[in-house]
């Protein structure tokens, strides 16, 4: 046998915030001391099991957690394999991402901050992070692209009702990307004050461990839940969307060390591990669409929350060990997949997770009689008015 | 204090050799590929700049405020490149040493050792990369070193004394005080972390100390110019090219130039 090795377990970044040579922290030196504070709060935090347990019980009592597991009769026996959902859909908020944002504002609050700074594509992590500083007491400012506050306005108001300020982002492609960029800029003068609540699994050093270990309770549910569900096997195939790829690492985190395929779902216009090469940008060095000159290029996606030219460094790292794929899907895909788990299982999903039914039902001849586990990491309310626009006469 | 144990550059040597004459020295900032933006090197350096710091524009500048961003953006747009910027910069012949200033994305993209080696034969003879701190920077600072590349290291405000110096230790040409808590652009008054920085810096290095970020204006320049060898003046500098053209950027120097001169006469 002379297979390549594959890591059967997570990675914990050492100093150099390191997953093989993804990762780091290249941020201006005015940050260095936030990044090496948080990193010492968070270290501490973990392994406190005050805290510890202050977070599983907002976890539980306030976001809905557990998150249940769906068996997709309908379309499972369509496409000619076992489908089943895990279901963060039904989390509050509609999405995965509070379970990192409970965990950073509860993180913010004992570091002694007052104000928390989040950037948001879809405006579901704004409006996650808005619920938690409203829940915490907490200042929330939210950065949003101005393409986006156009296309998720819904979630702009939603924002806005649990008391926080939105600001649009204006410069470049004026979507996630710039959102970053703008909450950096915020950070950068505000960082004596202000923690910076990352929404995804990037950034630097310790952001994509920190949300990745935050976010890990999906995949330790999941894997408990899915051997209770089926005699004690794993999936075949764990399936989720990847922008900055929060929601799937939380899901692959558990089934690393499993004989189960891991498959990251980008979108064709923002394939950062698929089309990207490596680079520099947010504070990571990770695979990045960019041109010959390393200028950052822009992504374009029907999903505001994939709307990002990077990905987090520590799928790089998977991707180039060769223990998860990154295939992608595009927009006519999506929407069809979008319309795909509405109608055959009564579910409507975010177009985020439109990605990973897109790729199923795609794949679904190759794998054929294989048990598949898709991350449902967001709900799509808050996309039915943007699918109006596009499927309105279609329906009629 | 300690005194550097490195050669020093180029640039060292002749700010080590400004500051010795009794002279504050003057760094304006000017973004490469805007329109006029040659025509705006030579106005500065005939004007009383010491040296010149040329922004190479990056699609992500998160160090850089509106101004910076502005005119970033349209560099690109009009298809300014690291390429044909140090292509550009050959055609310049003026007495001050060039500095490029640029994001690591464009240096790691390019290789280390090509980029180092593509600003030395291009007459540059120092380099600030703000994203890249020093516990990131060892890999680049070689390949600096080796083509004889000035990296000016950044101390921050937020830097514990405990870290200033390491910074210091790494820094070749001078150290460049971030003179507040922010992106670049033009504020109403200096930041009182600005002098403090410098104040800092000047206890713990005999490399020049010049402030930049922040420093908006001859009167700003010259209260930093009380503890610092000097500044940087970056968006005062591009929003005048921006918005008034090549002139008004040699006029901005003059007058910065003035003024700092004034306050060693009125100290003597």
């Amino acid at each position: 046998m002379n297979a390549k090795p594959v890591p059967t377990e997570l990675l914990t970044p050492g100093a150099d915030g390191r997953f093989g040579e993804f990762g780091g922290r290249f941020v201006p030196e005015t940050l260095v001391p936030a990044c090496e504070e948080l990193e010492r709060a968070f270290t501490d935090a973990w392994s406190d099991s005050l805290f510890r347990t202050e977070l599983d019980d907002l976890l539980r009592e306030y976001a809905g957690r557990p998150s249940i597991l769906t068996e997709c009769h309908n379309l499972g026996a369509q496409l000619g394999i076992r489908l089943i959902l895990k279901r963060e859909d039904l989390n509050h908020t509609g999405s995965h991402k509070i379970n990192s944002v409970l965990g950073q504002a509860l993180l913010a609050k004992r570091m002694g901050k007052k104000r928390i700074i989040a950037e948001t594509g879809a405006g579901q992590h704004g409006v996650a992070s808005a619920t938690a500083a409203a829940l915490l007491g907490l200042e929330c400012k939210v950065y949003m692209g101005a393409v986006d506050v156009e296309r998720q306005s819904l979630n702009v108001f939603r924002m806005k009702l649990l008391g926080a300020t939105v600001e649009a982002a204006n410069s470049g492609s004026r979507t996630l990307k710039d959102a970053v960029n703008e909450a950096m800029r915020d950070w950068v003068a505000s960082v004596e004050t202000s923690y910076y609540c990352i929404g995804s699994v990037m950034g630097p050093h310790p952001y994509p461990f920190m949300v990745r270990q935050f976010q890990s309770v999906i995949g330790r549910e999941a894997r408990k839940q899915f051997q209770q569900m089926c005699d004690g096997a794993d999936p075949n195939v764990v399936v989720a969307c990847v922008g900055g790829g929060s929601n799937a690492m939380g899901i692959f985190s558990g089934f690393i060390d499993a004989k189960t395929r891991l498959i990251g779902v980008e979108p064709a216009g923002g394939a950062a591990v698929g089309r990207g090469t490596p680079g520099v940008v947010h504070g990571m060095k990770s695979y990045l669409m960019q041109d010959e000159y390393g200028q950052v290029q822009e992504a374009h996606s029907i999903s505001a929350g994939l709307d990002y030219p990077g990905v987090g460094p520590e799928h790089s790292y998977l991707a180039s060990v060769g223990r998860a794929e990154y295939p992608s899907v595009n927009d006519q895909e999506v929407i069809e997949g979008f319309k795909l788990l509405a109608r055959t299982e009564g579910i409507i999903p975010a177009l985020e997770c439109a990605h990973a039914v897109a790729w199923i039902a795609k794949e679904s001849p190759k794998i054929q009689g294989q048990t598949v586990l898709m991350n449902l990491s967001g709900r799509g309310d808050k996309d039915v008015a943007q699918m109006m626009t596009i499927l309105g006469n279609e329906l009629d | 204090m300690k005194n550097a144990a490195h050669n020093h550059g180029i640039l060292e040597s002749r700010l080590r050799q400004l500051r010795s004459d009794g002279r504050k020295i003057l760094v304006p900032y000017i973004t490469g590929g805007l329109t006029g933006w040659l025509d705006a090197i030579r106005g500065a350096a005939a004007s009383g700049a010491d040296a010149i710091e040329i922004g190479i524009p990056f699609s992500d500048p998160v160090m850089d405020g509106p101004i910076i961003q502005m005119a970033s953006e349209k560099a690109l747009r009009d298809g300014a490149t690291p390429n044909s910027i140090l292509h550009e910069l050959r055609t310049v012949d003026v007495d001050v040493p060039l500095i490029v200033m640029c994001y690591y994305n464009t240096v790691f993209r390019a290789g280390h050792d090509r980029f180092a080696n593509s600003l030395r034969d291009c007459g540059v003879v120092a380099a600030i990369v703000p994203d890249l701190p020093l516990e990131e920077s060892s890999i680049w600072a070689t390949a600096a070193d080796s083509a004889k590349i000035e990296t000016v290291m950044l101390a921050a405000p937020t830097a514990p004394d405990e870290r200033l110096p390491r910074v210091v230790e790494r820094a070749r040409g001078f150290v460049y005080a971030v003179g507040l808590l922010g992106v670049t652009g033009e504020r109403t008054e200096l930041a009182t972390t600005a002098v403090a920085m410098a104040t800092r810096l000047k206890k713990i290095t005999d490399i020049p100390v010049l402030v930049g970020v922040g420093v908006s204006n001859a009167e700003q320049a010259k209260q930093a110019c009380s503890v610092a060898d000097g500044v940087i003046q970056g968006a005062s500098v591009v929003r005048r090219l921006l918005e008034e053209g090549v002139d008004s950027v040699a006029q901005y120097v003059a007058e910065v130039r003035t003024a700092i001169d004034s306050s060693l006469v009125s100290k003597r």
